[in-house]
């Protein structure tokens, strides 16, 4: 096996299970490797015995790099980035892929600043490609797309002149499969000695608040923007969620306004859905918001300007007082018979 | 207790609220258009700062902002809600830095300023979302970081205990000064401006602090800070080689201007009889059960 210059990913785990946005990478990372010739390793940090380390196998991950003490048992940002910086440090990989989760995005950065290394989040597709600049060709460069300034443009971003490339990716961006045939991965414990001044963060206190959305899972979302926030559209967004047997989305300037929780957002910075149906509710469809409901396979969006950028990629499109609107389709579904 | 805290802020173009002007006839933002305003997340850090102090009036609040002199606006905002000190670290060599060029100036800014217990900054700002410079910071003064921080419930002599929101819930968690804290919007709902403070401090001005202007003379300002400090590369000691550009390592190869692709789409009348029509059509496709 090539000893260095892999593609690695940072294994978060939730629940004694590796997290869903993990095995997503390792998929992602299986792609990138293929394209370089190279292999795929992750690199595990814990307080031991999470889960069947092997079993990333199934996803194409070939090697596991380990590090477990008692004191790893919950993510805190020095001793973990002291770990990770360890592992890359000593393996080399020539891209190491992390979660944008609150765990992906405290260490990353960290461990980016020790290293010196390029880092770029929230990318929404990741190539190996050529760059060209100075008169320099740096053939087989990660390209890392994603949306900036407010999602209006998408840009291409590339660190050919540090190791490794490093970007994280929001859970839900990179589709999960199984191989068919697998060989377990072959899990190798790094011995680290850790001091009680790696351990500078106490958790006190942990409190788990279940997920009363499943915007990934659902089939059907309807979804509020500004324009259906006042308490009475709300209210029709919410009961056609329910009659239709959907959930209820939001845009981010609905969330950022304490109307929505944050765990109905969907775009860029909230969650990226492929539901059936999506209805846009009095949504101008901002590209950060276009970005995460984009891929459904039927958009309807019902707002009253005619102007509004999300009737472009709509497949329905209601020009119309939304609350009007709502109560025709409210009724219209309860009378279908 | 007389602790000194550090506050990173940032100005930023309003990304949030593109609105109609903003958008040049091909589809693409106009830049220009778009107003500047001060990142809203760093807001939260800045009330954190402040809800400190109204505790302990001892402490000592430094705001600090890296960018072009425009951006002494921000500066002022802080000044006008009772911060202590406020330095603008500009430089045209600070031009094009990513994450780790502005975390590298950051920190040689947060140095001169000498032992600080507490810097705050927001979760991310809006024009990149990347989120990064905090724990970068954190990392290159060798201190702790505590992120995405939602509530702070306890500050004592020589600790902070916070909670932070993660995919799961809440956790609550201690770390011992100093270290850095990243507070998100959901912490708290910052406090205006105070009338007092924004008559003394809306004419104050940004004085490079190393190439003093003998001549220039003081404005009377009984409110304590006279004037924003304007630090540039060399009074914070900063290697050119590790700022701006040259000192970035990612490079953005490629920018797009998203014009929006059309899909065929269908006019439904805003009607009873062509919504039931279209409902009727999506039970029948079943897509809707």
């Amino acid at each position: 096996m090539q000893e260095s210059g892999n593609v690695m990913v940072f294994i978060e785990h939730r629940d004694g299970m590796p997290a869903d946005v993990s095995l997503e990478l390792v998929c992602k990372a299986r792609e990138l490797a293929h394209a370089l010739g190279v292999k795929v390793e992750a690199a595990a940090i814990g307080a031991g015995n999470a889960y069947e380390k092997e079993s990333l196998g199934r996803y194409g991950c070939e090697r596991v790099f380990a590090i477990e003490h008692p004191g790893l048992d919950g993510f805190t940002s020095v001793p973990y980035a002291r770990a990770l910086t360890h592992v890359i440090s000593k393996h080399k990989p020539q891209i190491v892929l992390f979660g944008a989760t609150t765990t992906g995005r405290d260490l990353a950065p960290r461990v980016a600043s020790e290293l010196q290394c390029g880092l770029t989040a929230d990318c929404t597709d990741l190539q190996i490609g050529e760059h060209k600049s100075k008169g320099t060709v740096y053939a087989n460069t990660l390209l890392q797309i994603r949306p900036a300034f407010g999602g209006n443009i998408v840009a291409t971003i590339v660190s050919p002149e540090s190791r490794p490339s490093m970007a994280t990716v929001r859970e839900g961006v990179m589709p999960r499969r199984e191989l068919d045939s697998w060989h377990p991965a072959h899990v190798m414990y790094e011995e680290m000695a850790f001091t009680q001044a790696d351990f500078p963060t106490r958790i006190l206190e942990v409190e788990r608040k279940e997920k009363t959305v499943d915007l990934k899972k659902a089939q059907i979302i309807v979804s509020a923007g500004m324009g259906a926030s006042d308490s009475q559209a709300l209210e029709l967004v919410y009961e056609l969620a329910r009659i239709l047997g959907g959930v209820v989305g939001a845009s981010r300037p609905v969330v950022d306004a304490g109307i929505v929780p944050k765990e109905h957002q969907v775009g860029q910075t909230g969650t990226t859905v492929r539901p059936t149906l999506y209805i846009a509710c009095g949504i101008s469809g901002q590209i950060q918001h276009r970005a995460g409901m984009m891929e459904a396979k039927r958009i309807m969006a019902i707002n009253s300007d005619p102007q509004a950028p999300i009737f472009d990629i709509a497949h329905y499109a209601i020009v119309g007082d939304v609350k009007q609107v709502l109560q025709h389709m409210i009724k219209a579904y309860k009378d279908k018979g | 207790m007389a602790l000194h805290i550090v506050v990173l802020v940032k100005q930023v173009p309003d990304t949030q609220n593109v609105s109609g002007q903003a958008m040049k006839e091909d589809g693409t933002v106009n830049r220009d258009a778009l107003p500047a305003i001060f990142n809203p997340e760093d807001k939260n850090a800045l009330e954190e700062a402040l809800r400190i102090k109204d505790l302990w009036p001892d402490t000592k609040i430094t705001a600090v902002s890296m960018g072009p002199p425009k951006a002494s606006d921000v500066l002022k905002e802080c000044l006008y809600r009772g911060v202590d000190d406020a330095v603008l670290v500009s430089d045209r060599g600070f031009a094009g830095a990513d994450t780790l060029a502005t975390s590298y100036a950051l920190t040689c800014a947060i140095l001169r300023l000498g032992p600080c217990d507490l810097i705050l900054c927001g979760r991310q700002a809006i024009d990149g979302d990347t989120a990064q410079v905090g724990p970068q910071v954190a990392q290159k003064l060798g201190i702790n970081q505590l992120t995405s921080v939602c509530a702070v419930r306890e500050v004592t002599q020589d600790t902070i205990t916070v909670v932070r929101g993660v995919e799961t819930g809440y956790e609550t968690v201690r770390s011992a000064f100093p270290v850095l804290i990243t507070v998100s919007g959901a912490a708290n709902d910052p406090r205006p401006p105070r009338a007092k403070l924004v008559m003394g401090y809306k004419n104050i001005l940004c004085h490079a602090e190393d190439n003093y202007d003998e001549s220039y003379i003081e404005p009377e300002c009984a409110l304590g800070v006279e004037h924003i400090k304007q630090w540039n590369m060399a009074s914070i000691q900063a290697d050119p080689e590790r700022c701006g550009l040259s000192g970035s390592a990612t490079k953005v190869k490629k920018i797009e201007n998203v014009v929006l692709t059309a899909t065929e789409t269908k006019n439904i009348e805003n009607t009873p009889q062509a919504i039931t029509g279209l409902i009727h059509e999506l039970v029948r496709e079943h897509i809707l059960g």
